[in-house]
């Protein structure tokens, strides 16, 4: 029964270090890990099929006044699906291989998206020009100082 | 007496004794906890260590949007654990609700029961990324995540060629 022991214990001492020397080592996920959502904003143009699609509610999708789309993304409650990235049709969402998310403040999980868009003129709605260049000749287009173009 | 108090702050202060409540989670975020107490992630070498009672515990980690049902008792198990304590939130579920956020069976996370030091979202969270939340709860590393506000380009940065250039960078 000691030679047994002593025999477990020699394998263990053989074995070496095992553990992962993950906090002060990086260790990074295998390609086609999901992790926390990116948004590249020059991509989005407001048609918000990811707010459709996302079966946690993150996506909120709300039209501040006639000329601006306010996508709020409440990411705490997300489930990585990837869902909105496979609905996105500019591949404006797309999920980083970024896991480590943990924070000690709720607000810290919020991503807010504000996309210029055209007002109808005949229902005010909220509406996406064509093409990005369009995007100048919308009364909702904003210089950076925030005046009107 | 005083010597006493401080040698023990500095023995025992970054021995955490965890105890692991679920409140209605899937077991994904459970399997993922025990997990990270295995060799291979060893969170024993940060002092971490699982408990059996609430009163013997110095953090408390919650998995699951919070049931109906489990919310009183939730209630109950963390005024049974003694002052000071720290409470994680592991997976979504428990950070925000997850997809149940707005369920009528759900209170949705929790942060509405009981109040939370700790997030650490994912769905479940890598075991790598709960040892981070716990490295992060004892300073070992910074905090990665802020939160963002995006907009698009304006007029003046289009007129310097802000998305031609981006392009023809990346």
């Amino acid at each position: 029964m000691l030679t047994a022991k002593l025999r477990e214990a020699l394998i263990c001492f053989r074995a070496g270090r095992v553990t992962l020397p993950y906090p002060f080592a990086p260790h990074d996920p295998a390609p086609g890990f999901r992790g926390k959502i990116t948004l590249d904003p020059d991509r989005c143009f407001g048609c918000g099929g990811c707010a459709n699609v996302c079966p946690a509610g993150v996506i909120q999708v709300r039209d501040a006044g006639q000329l601006l789309r306010v996508l709020e993304f409440q990411w705490r409650r997300c489930t990585y699906c990837g869902r909105c990235e496979e609905v996105c049709p500019e591949q404006a969402i797309t999920m980083s291989q970024q896991f480590e998310t943990a924070t000690d403040r709720g607000d810290d999980m919020v991503m807010r998206l504000e996309v210029f868009m055209g007002p109808c003129q005949r229902c005010g709605r909220c509406y996406t020009p064509p093409t990005p260049l369009d995007r100048m000749d919308r009364t909702g287009f904003r210089t950076s100082d925030g005046g009107r173009s | 007496m005083a010597f006493l108090e401080k040698a023990c702050k500095k023995a025992f202060g970054k021995a955490l004794w965890v105890y692991h409540a679920n409140a209605g989670a899937c077991n994904g975020c459970d399997i993922e906890v025990i997990n990270v107490l295995t060799p291979y992630y060893d969170a024993e070498r940060f002092g971490i260590k699982l408990v059996g009672s609430p009163r013997h515990a110095d953090a408390v980690v919650v998995s699951g949007p919070v049931t109906r049902q489990v919310a009183p008792a939730l209630r109950r198990l963390l005024e049974a654990v003694p002052k000071p304590r720290l409470v994680f939130a592991i997976g979504s579920c428990a950070c925000g609700g997850g997809a149940w956020f707005d369920s009528y069976n759900v209170l949705g996370g929790a942060d509405k029961v009981i109040p939370v030091d700790f997030y650490v979202p994912g769905c479940p969270p890598r075991p790598e990324a709960i040892l981070y939340g716990v490295a992060l709860a004892l300073g070992l590393v910074p905090k990665q995540v802020a939160e963002e506000h995006l907009t698009q380009e304006s007029l003046d940065q289009l007129a310097e060629g802000g998305i031609l250039q981006k392009e023809a960078h990346g």
